[in-house]
């Protein structure tokens, strides 16, 4: 049987965290990591650290001790600048043969997936991507990652019991950052890097990067299906009211109503809102998954026996171009729209 | 200056609507349900087939897997594809990500000359999206992931590539080989050509390579070299929802919602 590098006597009762940052800041989706990870330790009595690769990043650790690591692996390097796949994961996979963590976390960002999947290769380990769910069983210290296929509607529980690291990734808004704390001290570890630059064969030739939409932390979420027949501005005022976004399934998308990044679901983003506006929306299972942590889901659809009237809590049979603008003029009425969080 | 060879690693998927989970076993059900390309792949070969339109050269299907996946895998050559490889061995089975790219990186080590190895994103059955990366890895090449557009240039030995991200985009650019995965829905896949049809449903010939044929390191091949078990299935529980249907004119049914909006923020 193919053997990790380091097994599991060698191993450290020690969660990792692989903290993405950029423009300055953890990603969302590091700190949701801390969080779950941080209950993970607690319940069985580990350590809880973060990996942060970059140059000049050291400012970033007080916002991992904050939200649960009791320590900072730190990494500094002028080649870790800018992502790249060959620097960093030649970064991080010196870290781990050193550290010998148990588990280690990562964001199911594009980088983070470019990352893992390589280094799941150099460490000859097993890899779980797209977890929707994390446990550690505290008898065993073995990691069991709960994930979904088949556009969601199968879940497979996944562990690798014999390797180390066992290697997960999440998405982000799968699970959500405690509240943190900015009291919490940790220990800064700097840890030398070896990197040469012609390790690197990437080139960034182009990037225009703008400030962006991220669906996964909107409190309402108004989305789109074909049933919208290309009138997003109608949904655009419903959710300008009510303080929220606009989404859409995939259709929509590829037709150029909405943009990309604004697709909902197992392609697109997974959103945890408050409330789920479904308009003319079908309800197959790869759009559904992008809404089932909603807390509560509204449909509107023509068709009666529309698969969408399964995950909603309130169903209307009817044209999104009436019942919409009904809506609209209803909050308008009201005086005011529903007060902001 | 050779012509560009790209192959395309394509998996036959059952498809996700036909799949059920026997309720006793916790088994998936797949008798008489239909397998097809896994979607995502069909952009990956659609991309190399608009790559050998514009530059001519070559394209191989590649895929892991029995041989009843042979017939699905011919929609391929009738698209544009020259030939298809099937790595097919009972020592194969049971492979999880890092088995897979292992054997996938040895029947493309055995091919000789390639430029461009092009993946789709992820699998509607697994969606594990790492083949790609571990590819790379074993072939020690670069990548460039999730691109909606790719150019190659064979005199400078690169490959470009965008890549497009929450609120904005990247041009990449890495030295041939490199391996490459094309975001979801980046092109439409093209129809099958009819004109190819007889050809590759009946002449064409799949080759089929074993473990031997791929000398394969028998360690690092199917569950042996899989880290990875599951441990448990289920379908996946839907959220209880209310499902209450309102009813009245659109004026009426807004008021409720309206109501029902404030309640629930």
């Amino acid at each position: 049987m193919v053997a990790s590098l380091y097994g599991i006597d060698e191993a450290n009762q020690t969660i990792w965290v692989y903290l993405e940052h950029e423009e300055g800041r953890l990603a969302g989706v590091s700190l949701e990591l801390l969080a779950r990870g941080r209950q993970m330790a607690d319940q069985a009595g580990w350590e809880l650290a973060g990996l942060l690769p970059g140059h000049e990043v050291a400012h970033l650790s007080p916002a991992a001790f904050a939200q649960g690591a009791d320590r900072v692996w730190l990494l500094e390097h002028p080649l870790l600048e800018h992502f790249t796949v060959e620097a960093y994961t030649q970064a991080a996979y010196q870290a781990i043969l050193k550290g010998k963590p148990s588990i280690l976390l990562c964001g199911a960002t594009p980088n983070g997936r470019d990352l893992t999947g390589r280094l799941a290769v150099r460490l000859r380990s097993g890899l779980n991507a797209d977890c929707t769910g994390l446990r550690l069983n505290q008898q065993t210290g073995v990691l069991v990652s709960e994930v979904s296929g088949f556009g969601g509607g199968i879940l497979a529980l996944i562990e690798a019991p014999r390797h180390r690291p066992q290697m997960a990734t999440v998405r982000p808004g799968v699970f959500s950052a405690g509240e943190a704390d900015p009291r919490r001290k940790g220990e800064l570890v700097r840890l030398g890097v070896e990197l040469d630059e012609c390790l690197v064969h990437t080139r960034l030739i182009e990037r225009l990067s703008g400030p962006g939409v991220d669906l996964t932390g909107t409190a309402v979420l108004v989305a789109g299906g074909r049933g919208v027949d290309g009138d997003f501005e109608l949904l655009r005022e419903l959710a300008d009211l009510l303080g929220g976004e606009v989404g859409a399934t995939r259709p929509p998308v590829d037709e150029g109503h909405v943009k990309r990044e604004r697709q909902i679901g197992q392609t697109g983003v997974v959103c945890s809102p408050e409330i789920a506006i479904c308009c003319g929306i079908s309800g197959a299972f790869h759009f559904v998954v992008g809404i089932e942590k909603a807390g509560t889901v509204i449909a509107i659809n023509s068709d009666p026996e529309a698969a969408i009237f399964d995950y909603a809590d309130y169903c209307i049979v009817g044209d999104v171009h009436q019942i919409v603008p009904a809506l609209v003029a209803a909050l308008k009425q009201e005086g005011q729209a529903v007060p902001a969080l | 200056m050779r012509e560009l060879h790209s192959v395309v690693c394509v998996k036959v998927v059952p498809k996700p609507e036909e799949i059920r989970v026997d309720p006793e076993t916790r088994l998936l059900l797949r008798q008489g349900v239909r397998s097809e390309i896994n979607p995502p792949d069909m952009n990956a070969l659609e991309m190399a087939l608009a790559l050998k339109d514009r530059y001519g050269g070559w394209v191989t299907v590649l895929s892991m897997g029995p041989s009843f996946f042979e017939p699905d895998l011919r929609v391929g050559l009738a698209m544009g594809a020259d030939r298809v490889i099937l790595l097919s061995d009972r020592a194969f089975a049971g492979a999880d990500t890092l088995a897979t790219t292992y054997t996938l990186a040895r029947g493309i080590r055995r091919m000789g000359d390639v430029h461009l190895i092009l993946c789709g994103e992820e699998s509607s059955d697994g969606a594990t999206g790492q083949v790609p990366p571990g590819l790379a890895e074993w072939l020690g090449i670069g990548q460039l992931t999730l691109l909606t557009a790719l150019d190659v240039d064979m005199s400078r030995k690169t490959a470009r590539g965008r890549r497009e991200f929450k609120g904005g985009y990247e041009v990449l650019e890495v030295p041939l080989p490199c391996v490459v995965s094309v975001k979801t829905a980046a092109n439409e896949p093209r129809f099958m050509d009819y004109q190819r049809k007889a050809w590759a449903f009946e002449e064409a010939r799949v080759s089929v390579w074993t473990a031997a044929d791929l000398d394969a390191d028998p360690e690092l091949i199917g569950f042996s070299g899989s880290p990875t078990t599951v441990s448990g299935l289920a379908e996946a529980p839907t959220r209880a929802r209310k499902r209450e249907f309102l009813r009245g004119t659109p004026e009426e049914v807004a008021r409720v919602l309206a109501i029902i909006l404030k309640e629930n923020r």
